[in-house]
């Protein structure tokens, strides 16, 4: 008795990790080139801006909270980034600056809604998430933002990317590591630092796992749940500036997945190490793994229609680690 | 059909290791109110959940007339006749549907036609509220009614069952004077029908008006009925606090300076003001039942509500908290009731439940935690409380609730306050951490004041040094912890409730 309830603790810490190992030999013994620095880094880039996403929804779900405007974020700093430079014709850094800063104040945006007038989360992030939709179409009449483009007075954009800011999608270190790959990692060794080693991080997740409680011991709980909006709606925006770096225009139909895509990677976090709860750690090896299974079945011929019935097996299989396995008094079994 | 519409014999229900009930015997004769009368945490709610089918029974057994009833379900007890209404309205009504499918949601929920002939309903929906004297348009949405109309279509569609058994758990707690005038008059006509009547109350103004026989319960058994009339209050409410004093050698030290002064505080509209002043070296126990204005002092000490007038001074300087965090930089430190609610960090070990309000301390520049100096707090905090655990690291849950307690206790103590302020520390607490935690605070206590809100009168002498009562958002009494007359603080706790049914409350 003593012994399977070991082994299932092991399998509960482990099991993720040591499935993710799993498919990793099995792809670099049956797919050819999988283990090579390339495909490592492809992987990598792959996986970095919905990392990136994640990271910031990750804050949110640690207190309790949830954003589902991080698409619409990252789509309206894409096109934010490319109509500062194509149409007013600012540098880079004007792109990257007001960009951030229009996330981090959605972000603000959304905290309030959701502390102060008590909005439930879920609904006020919906809401943001049509609203900004919608208003990143109408400076541009609905067209996508490129040099040359004709605008609603009539007069041409004879901005155009600059070459600084390209290369934050498109520079490689050594001519192999994207530059967004290490936004990614640092952003992950950040999320992690601020949520698991300082006391702002400790004191979110009193307020995930009871926030009465958190509040009783002096907690500021809504100063905190509209910082992790805030850190939610900064991270959507770097990652869709990265997005439009990489893809040198304001695509409209661009970024339709990153929702999804991140919240998966997010929740398939919980189940890292059995951690049963919101990790930047776990939300970046869970966008990792994604990556690697996407990339190994690529690599494997399996048609790309197949990618998000896979993506949704995985979630359901972490899902099931961390609720139903663990038994222990996870978030979600509260 | 024998007299007794319920009978229970020695029916036990435990939670882990905590035995709730243990050996519940009683009777509940038709056609009369009995009332039912304990502390939080007697068990009393336990029971209701047996009786109405949310919990099973552990042991013993309960007889419904002459054949064995053990319902399973809640739907199964309401099916044998056993219709209970609960303190929480809500749970007994949809707010969205109209009266009339209130009314008619368990014959809907059982099936029937698919399709709804309205009238018909509206027929029926009439006739079951006229039943319990209910005059009241059946269209209207339950959402817009009062609590008190929700609560009589709550009892209306109760009655629909022919009950024989009509369990009420504290249904005046949320009603105004006329609401509760209809309410009785409304329990008398059932009862004069012949209905079984378990009035479950802390209200000494209802319990008067009612009752016909008292049950105290106390500790999970029914410790003493009152038949004989003139039924004798005050042994009822003596029954179920429970007066025989704990061999509990307090001594009374001399106090300090004064640290905390209440002057002339008002905590409610209409409620008397009253002042107080507690010493350093000081532990001072509120005594007072449930609505008494306990939770309202401890919150307005605490900076999360505000009084109504009256000032407080903290070592001569005016306190006027606005939150928690104002309290707590100020030195005043409160412990609150309810723990699971209020104070555990589920997903936190012992480490991080302890260092919770003060982080601060354990961090050095930007905010990083060291992660040392908390094991330190912890480890140091666990021997001085003596929670029984493997390690710091354990994780709160895995504690039994004594235990947690404690934890939650050495929290406060973790650091120096002015003012200790500790609602209801002994709730769902066995003995021997009941007896660790109150000699833990008389040990430390010599540094600050030390306020302890109780519901139990035996647990205020086990602790205190002075002991108040508290009633009606006052104080009315103030009594040195020495041959402590219990009679004379139970009447000023009985007497001061019954003041609130003379004026009419």
């Amino acid at each position: 008795m003593q012994k399977s309830a070991t082994l299932l603790d092991f399998a509960i810490k482990y099991g993720f990790l040591a499935l993710m190992a799993g498919l990793v030999i099995f792809f670099s013994v049956t797919a050819e080139g999988f283990m090579s620095p390339f495909s490592a880094v492809f992987i990598l880039q792959s996986v970095a801006i919905t990392g990136i996403l994640a990271l910031g929804v990750t804050s949110t779900l640690v207190v309790d909270g949830f954003d589902l405007s991080i698409g619409a974020v990252a789509t309206s700093a894409l096109m934010l980034s490319a109509y500062v430079m194509v149409v007013w014709e600012l540098s880079a850094f004007w792109a990257v600056a007001l960009s951030l800063t229009m996330g981090a104040m959605v972000g603000a945006v959304n905290g309030v809604l959701v502390v102060k007038f008590k909005v439930p989360d879920l609904l006020a992030t919906l809401g943001m998430m049509f609203l900004l939709l919608g208003a990143q179409r109408i400076p541009t009449e609905g067209r996508s933002v490129s040099t040359g483009m004709a605008l609603p007075d009539g007069t041409i954009a004879n901005g155009t990317f600059s070459e600084s800011f390209l290369m934050l999608g498109r520079y490689r270190i050594a001519d192999l590591v994207p530059l967004s790959v290490v936004f990614l990692i640092a952003a992950a060794v950040l999320i992690w630092v601020f949520l698991e080693l300082t006391r702002h991080g400790r004191l979110m997740y009193a307020i995930g796992s009871n926030a009465q409680a958190a509040s009783l011991a002096g907690t500021n709980v809504n100063r905190y749940k509209i910082l992790a909006y805030m850190i939610s709606g900064t991270m959507a925006a770097l990652g869709g500036v990265l997005l439009a770096a990489r893809l040198g225009r304001g695509d409209v139909a661009s970024g339709n997945n990153l929702l999804l895509d991140a919240v998966a990677a997010a929740l398939i976090g919980f189940a890292v190490l059995g951690a049963g709860k919101p990790n930047a750690f776990g939300t970046a090896i869970g966008a990792l793994f994604v990556g690697i299974l996407l990339q190994g079945l690529t690599m494997l011929n399996a048609p790309y229609y197949t990618q998000d019935f896979i993506k949704g097996a995985v979630l359901v299989v972490a899902l099931v680690f961390t609720f139903a396995l663990s038994g222990r008094t996870g978030r979600g079994k509260a | 059909m024998s007299e007794q519409a319920i009978r229970l014999e020695g029916l036990q229900k435990a939670f882990g290791k905590n035995r709730v009930l243990r050996g519940i015997d009683m009777q509940i004769p038709r056609g009369k109110v009995t009332v039912l009368m304990g502390a939080n945490g007697a068990g009393k709610s336990t029971l209701v959940k047996v009786l109405c089918g949310v919990h099973r029974a552990d042991g013993g057994k309960v007889m419904l007339g002459d054949t064995l009833f053990a319902p399973e379900t809640p739907s199964e007890a309401l099916r044998s006749g056993v219709v209970t209404v609960h303190q929480n309205i809500n749970d007994g009504v949809v707010p969205d549907l109209d009266v009339t499918s209130n009314l008619l949601l368990d014959t809907l929920a059982s099936g029937g036609s698919t399709f709804l002939n309205r009238a018909q309903m509206r027929a029926k929906a009439h006739e079951i509220a006229a039943n319990v004297g209910l005059e009241i348009d059946v269209t209207l949405p339950v959402a817009g009614l009062s609590l008190a109309d929700r609560q009589l279509v709550a009892i209306a569609r109760a009655m629909a069952h022919d009950p024989q058994v009509l369990i009420l758990d504290e249904p005046t707690s949320s009603l105004s004077a006329a609401e509760t005038k209809r309410l009785f008059e409304m329990v008398e006509r059932l009862r004069d029908q012949g209905v079984a009547i378990l009035y479950i109350s802390h209200r000494m103004s209802d319990i008067r008006r009612l009752a016909d026989r008292i049950l105290s319960m106390r500790d999970g058994q029914i410790v003493q009925q009152f038949e004989d009339k003139p039924l004798d209050y005050e042994g009822a409410v003596r029954a179920m606090l429970g007066h025989e004093i704990t061999e509990v050698d307090i001594r009374i030290p001399t106090p300090g300076k004064p640290v905390l002064e209440l002057r002339d505080l008002v905590l409610q509209e209409g409620a008397a003001p009253f002042s107080i002043e507690a010493r350093e070296n000081e532990v001072i126990a509120v005594a007072g039942l449930v609505g008494s204005g306990k939770s309202a002092l401890a919150s307005v000490l605490f900076g999360l509500t505000q009084a109504k007038s009256g000032e407080i001074m903290l070592d001569g300087q005016p306190h006027r908290p606005r939150s928690a965090a104002d309290a707590i930089a100020a030195g005043v430190y409160m412990c609150p009731k309810d723990r699971l609610v209020n104070a555990v960090v589920k997903d936190f070990d012992i480490t991080r439940n302890i260092t919770l309000p003060f982080t601060k301390r354990h961090a050095r520049g930007g905010g990083f935690l060291s992660f040392r100096s908390e094991r330190a707090k912890a480890k140091h905090m666990i021997a001085e409380m003596g929670v029984v655990c493997q390690g710091a690291g354990d994780g709160i849950l895995t504690l039994s609730g004594g235990n947690q307690q404690k934890v939650m206790v050495a929290r406060w103590m973790a650091e120096a306050s002015r003012v200790l302020i500790l609602d209801e520390p002994f709730q769902g607490v066995d003995i021997q951490a009941r007896r660790d935690i109150g000699h833990k605070i008389r040990e430390t206590a010599h540094t600050r004041t030390t306020i302890v809100f109780v519901a139990e009168l035996d647990e205020a002498i086990e602790v205190a040094d002075r002991i108040m009562v508290m009633s009606e958002h006052s104080i009315v009494g103030d009594h040195r912890n020495e041959n402590i007359d219990v009679a004379a603080i139970m009447a000023e706790v009985v007497h001061a409730a019954d003041a609130r049914s003379a004026a009419g409350f």
